[in-house]
């Protein structure tokens, strides 16, 4: 399994409303490997993993997903989504265990009431988090973070093989960060694959095997994700290019200069 | 109390605490994804169906179960596909529905105000025997429905999206939730009336959760609530003689203040009485 082809995107095109927003983009990702796609805000990085997942519908192309074509692929238990944020709150209150406990229905199917391993697994993977002490605490009195970490923990608690992670990092405090970038280490350690969606990677660069940058709907850039450099690798630098014009040709950390703004 | 010596008092009391039950368990997945008017649009197209059964001489229920059903499936494709226009598909076919159920019901041979009233607002003594036993069974079809499906169901509400990862038939699940709305709003027009079923699909799950901290805590607390109105509800209409539906959606709206004033009393003492908590640490971006 580690050597098989967990998503392979071939020649993908999408578009919304008559307007492409990918074109022609080709991605594998092996099985156990961590791949993070960079890129700038509109660069349709996002759009790449919503179309993966079918949540956007492809112009042209193929995508495979564990070996099959993703509109024959039913196994959908082996994949692990976990969105930018917690959908809009309606009021009505959840409990972190009860959205945890979501995870497992892809597993579970949706006639079989929830079992002891149902329960055993959201208990493990809010551990996995560092939850477990809110598993009975309203979503809703979470900060960002730990609803961020809910989110990987309902992922987790379907064990799936592959987990697709949207913007993680974005706008989560410190301590979270830290917290989820342990848990993806440890999914990744069990042999998992991981496919996320970056602006940012902070405390989750080392467990990158490769970085993959989008531009203008194109793969502008694939490889190891460099360290960053001299002023970048500053803890208090914000991102604020007022030079961007000057440094324009240049690729500034992996995204295009000219789109990196504070996150 | 001397009123249910009365046959038809017991049918619309057992009428109205099926609905108490199984109008929350309903309206709570409604108001989790923002459709808490929704039933109240499903009541305008119900009043064609009854129309229709009216005029074909036809029971008004089961012609009401049925146009509103499409109606809400329709409703519900248009939800589906819908971006801008949705918003104006849904007007039309609110409007469309009453307007659709008043002709039809003037044109009926029994065309008298009063048997349009009941329909909107619900009567005590038009439950007939059929009447309950179609209301228990289809009240517990309703029931059932949203208890077998409640982690799907709550799925779906709370990420669609998510869900739709999932694997989850969520079309199918989202057209089960049109179908059942429907259901609950025709087998409440007896009672409470089209123009009101949708208060108590909603008005119990407002009360619940402002003291609750679970979904599932708030479905029975809801149920509960939506219960204990209905049952007082027809009890007071039929010693004060009000319109019932009337009367139970009144006292679950105070049930709502009182919780409401209750739970904001409670929390305001919690908090002179506690220390300081410990503060969450700010949500902050880490800078790569």
């Amino acid at each position: 399994m580690h050597l098989m082809t967990v998503v392979d995107v071939r020649h993908l095109a999408v578009g919304y409303d008559g307007r492409e927003i990918l074109h022609d983009v080709s991605l594998a990702v092996s099985g156990g490997e961590v791949v993070a796609i960079l890129g700038a805000n509109g660069s349709g990085k996002s759009t790449l993993i919503r179309t993966i997942l079918g949540l956007v519908p492809a112009a042209r192309g193929d995508i495979d997903l564990f070996g099959t074509a993703q509109r024959k692929f039913r196994d959908w238990a082996r994949v692990g989504y976990v969105p930018q944020r917690l959908g809009a709150g309606s009021g009505v209150p959840a409990t972190v265990g009860e959205v945890v406990a979501s995870g497992r229905l892809a597993r579970r199917g949706i006639f079989r009431p929830a079992g002891t391993a149902d329960r055993a697994a959201v208990t493990a993977a809010l551990e996995d988090v560092g939850l477990l002490d809110r598993i009975a605490d309203p979503v809703s009195t979470l900060s960002g973070g730990q609803q961020q970490r809910t989110l990987i923990a309902r992922a987790l608690a379907g064990k799936p093989d592959l987990l697709v992670l949207d913007e993680p990092t974005a706008g989560v405090d410190a301590a979270s960060q830290e917290a989820f970038a342990a848990a993806l280490g440890r999914f990744a350690a069990r042999g998992g694959t991981i496919l996320l969606v970056a602006h940012e990677l902070g405390p989750l660069r080392p467990l990158i095997d490769r970085a993959v940058v989008v531009h203008e709907g194109r793969i502008a850039h694939e490889g190891v994700p460099p360290e960053p450099a001299g002023h970048h690798a500053d803890p208090g630098h914000d991102h604020v290019h007022p030079h961007a014009a000057l440094e324009k040709a240049g690729i500034c950390e992996w995204a295009p200069a000219d789109r990196m703004t504070a996150g | 109390m001397d009123l249910f010596q009365y046959d038809f008092m017991i049918r619309a009391l057992i009428g109205a605490l099926v609905i108490g039950l199984a109008a929350p368990a309903l309206g709570i997945y409604l108001v989790q994804r923002r459709l808490s008017l929704i039933g109240d649009g499903i009541g305008h197209v119900a009043l064609t169906g009854v129309g229709v059964g009216l005029l074909l001489h036809h029971s008004p229920v089961i012609s009401a179960v049925i146009v509103s059903a499409i109606g809400a499936v329709g409703i519900e494709l248009i939800r589906q596909r819908g971006r801008t226009s949705g918003d104006l598909a849904l007007a039309l076919l609110f409007y469309g529905g009453i307007a659709g159920g008043v002709v039809l019901v003037g044109l009926s041979d029994d065309s008298s105000n009063a048997n349009l009233m009941q329909y909107l607002f619900g009567s005590l003594i038009t439950t007939s025997p059929q009447d309950v036993v179609v209301i228990v069974a289809l009240g517990a079809a309703v029931l059932i429905t949203m208890t077998v499906f409640r982690p799907a169901l709550f799925a779906v509400c709370n990420d669609e999206e998510y869900a739709k990862v999932s694997g989850l038939p969520v079309r199918t699940l989202n057209l089960l939730m049109a179908v059942t709305t429907a259901v609950t709003v025709t087998i409440a027009m007896r009672t409470v009336g089209l123009l009101l079923v949708s208060a108590l699909m909603v008005v119990p799950v407002a009360a619940a959760q402002q003291v609750t901290r679970g979904f599932l805590t708030t479905m029975a607390l809801a149920m509960v609530i939506g219960l204990g109105a209905a049952g007082v509800g027809v009890a007071v209409s039929a010693e004060a003689d009000t319109a019932p539906g009337a009367t139970t959606v009144i006292v679950a709206l105070a049930v709502f203040v009182a919780i409401a004033a209750g739970g904001a009393a409670v929390r305001a003492l919690r908090r002179r009485a506690q220390h300081p908590r410990e503060v969450e640490p700010p949500d902050v971006v880490l800078q790569g």
